[in-house]
């Protein structure tokens, strides 16, 4: 399975690359040059599905890292996002360049999320599910009612991000933003995941005895993987921020938290196509279904308000349904395809 | 006990276990065990089951933290250090149920046994960049050797969980000795094994002793295989040594053939 017929190593470098074939460069040269086109043709709209697929591709790669990696359920992601959004906006309220800010929410969200990982030492799977939840839920009652830094219920406006005096102010260019910040966090996880901290957050996730023998350090790892996984989750938290420019403490509910758990399940856990496949899949669920209910509104005049209401079951179904005929998630599909081309068209 | 005077005068004692007794709530598991392991020996723990021959191994590996008593690896302290520090003084062990990393490939799983041999920062992780790259090929080759060793090549970039019983025991018996350890803890190598398996695995045991320079302590049900290539053999029963001694002095044990077979019919154990 690893690798086509025909492909040969000559250093162990070599065999280390994230993408081994000329074919694969090349697809995902295609990949990137044809997303760097989607803003130019597709409307404004549309251009805004896709920026809010970037943040949730951040948002879910680095909760794939705690969670499908290092096998550390989190409930709290949703309220680690929300610290690195209230701490990047008011840095740059406070004058803070912005992509500093950006840093900055993400190292806050780090902090907070290492504290709320310390019971991890003790706690493992459903138990540890809920002592994240408790920081879930203490976090959204700090954003409710710490109103000088979080203005509370009111919510906080936040500018538009500016870098070097270059100001993203509509979604077309804010596209470009989130799609190179989107980038940089695949790269990290995927760089991370190759090398010996990824190793450890495995074998911790795969057998914590073991690696305990093979010498690692079973609570500084997971300190690091709550550490890392939330300074993403900061910055996606930044990101989003001043993307939406306004931010109150609604948006980071257990909702949120339940989200990205849903969407690195459906993508798979512990793979970074995955967390992609899973982010994209959990934003533009809503927008087909809105769209498709829209349309049938149109035929179907008299029963328009049954058909919205009937929006929020079809959602839940659907993922019913995902879960069972794609347990493993769509990484897992994906792969399954590839290795049938691979073969084509002699499948054994 | 005149018997382990002689010996350690001859060699020096990798791993000494000092008077070691372990209780749980009150249930003493081990009581004042001791005994030593001799460098580039195969030592061997045999009891029957319950004897405590685990409860030892996890209080040399950092498992458990026995209530009182000493073991020293290679003169240093073992008890002052937690678990994940003992792999660097040279330490590393396998399980008698296999503690795959189920999710990693064999050569990943290999490389995670090196674990406290690399030692490159995360910044270097995670841009893929510098110390990261070179160490991980540098790493990779002595993991191959393993492998070649082993003769896991055909399985290096499977999933550790889909391999069959036997190649995985022995992915088990790789990542402890890419460790490069000093000293080698087995729990039952040979569990499950047919007869082929355990001649293959006695023979890379062998090879561990001789060819890798590593000292081994094995615990195995499998009396023809503990008499066949143990140096020694330290019998625990009830939580306490028995005896200890070359195999053919504890084949002749009375108190050994009474503890072990029941007080009659002891042919068995010097077959």
């Amino acid at each position: 399975m690893h690798g086509k017929c025909g492909l040969f190593f000559e250093s162990y470098r070599a065999e280390a690359a994230v993408f081994q074939t000329g074919f694969q460069r090349t697809c995902l040269g295609l990949f990137v040059a044809l997303l760097l086109v989607c803003p130019l043709v597709l409307d404004s709209y549309l251009v805004s599905v896709l920026n809010l697929m970037c943040i949730a591709v951040i948002g879910a790669v680095s909760l794939n890292l705690l969670t499908g990696v290092c096998g550390q359920i989190s409930l709290g992601h949703g309220a680690f996002i929300g610290v690195g959004a209230y701490a990047a906006a008011q840095a740059t309220l406070h004058g803070v360049p912005f992509l500093a800010a950006l840093l900055l929410g993400g190292g806050a969200a780090a902090l907070v999320g290492m504290f709320f990982g310390v019971p991890s030492l003790r706690l493992k799977g459903i138990y540890l599910a809920i002592a994240t939840l408790a920081a879930q839920l203490i976090l959204e009652y700090v954003f409710l009612h710490w109103e000088s830094v979080t203005g509370g219920s009111r919510g906080l406006m936040v500018d538009p991000p500016q870098l070097f005096g270059f100001a993203f102010d509509n979604e077309r260019k804010m596209f470009y933003l989130l799609l190179a910040v989107a980038a940089c966090a695949l790269m990290v996880v995927t760089n991370v995941m190759r090398t010996r901290h990824g190793r450890a957050f495995v074998s911790i996730r795969d057998f914590y005895l073991s690696a305990e023998i093979a010498g690692v350090n079973l609570f500084g790892y997971k300190l690091a993987a709550f550490g890392l996984s939330s300074f993403l989750a900061g910055v996606a938290g930044g990101l989003w921020a001043h993307y939406t420019m306004f931010i109150s403490a609604e948006q980071f509910n257990i909702t949120l938290s339940i989200s990205y758990l849903a969407m690195i399940i459906i993508g798979g856990l512990g793979s970074v196509v995955g967390s992609v496949m899973g982010a994209v899949f959990m934003t533009l669920l809503p927008e087909v279904l809105t769209a498709s209910t829209r349309s049938l509104t149109g035929i179907f005049p008299d029963i328009g308000s049954q058909l919205v209401a009937l929006r929020e079951g079809v959602f839940g179904l659907v993922l019913m349904l995902f879960l069972i005929f794609e347990p493993e998630g769509l990484a897992n599909r994906w792969r399954l395809i590839k290795a049938y081309w691979k073969l084509y068209p002699f499948a054994h | 006990m005149t018997q382990i005077k002689t010996m350690a005068t001859k060699t020096t004692p990798l791993l000494e276990v000092k008077g070691v007794t372990l209780t749980f709530k009150g249930i003493a598991a081990l009581t004042d065990v001791g005994f030593s392991v001799e460098k580039g020996r195969i030592v061997s723990l045999i009891g029957p089951n319950g004897a405590g021959k685990t409860s030892i191994l996890n209080c040399i590996s950092g498992r458990y933290t026995p209530d009182s008593g000493e073991i020293y690896l290679d003169g240093q302290d073992m008890l002052r250090l937690p678990a994940h520090k003992r792999t660097g003084l040279g330490l590393s062990r396998t399980f008698q149920n296999i503690a795959l990393f189920k999710g990693l490939s064999v050569l990943d799983n290999l490389m995670v046994g090196r674990h406290h041999l690399i030692h490159y920062g995360l910044l270097s992780s995670i841009l893929y960049h510098g110390r990261a790259v070179a160490d991980e090929a540098a790493h990779r080759r002595r993991v191959e050797d393993v492998i070649d060793f082993l003769g896991l090549s055909p399985y290096r970039h499977q999933a550790a969980g889909h391999l069959p019983y036997g190649v995985q025991k022995r992915v088990e018996l790789g990542r402890a000795l890419a460790a490069e350890p000093k000293l080698i803890l087995l729990d039952e190598p040979m569990a499950g094994m047919n007869l082929e398996e355990t001649e293959d695995m006695a023979r890379y045991i062998l090879d561990i002793c001789e060819e890798w320079g590593a000292t081994v302590l094995l615990i195995e049900h499998d009396m023809g295989v503990v008499m066949d290539i143990s140096d020694k053999i330290v019998v625990l029963d009830f939580g306490s040594v028995l005896a200890q001694g070359r195999p053919d002095e504890i084949s002749a044990n009375q108190d050994v053939i009474a503890a072990y077979l029941g007080t009659e019919d002891a042919t068995f154990i010097g077959r």
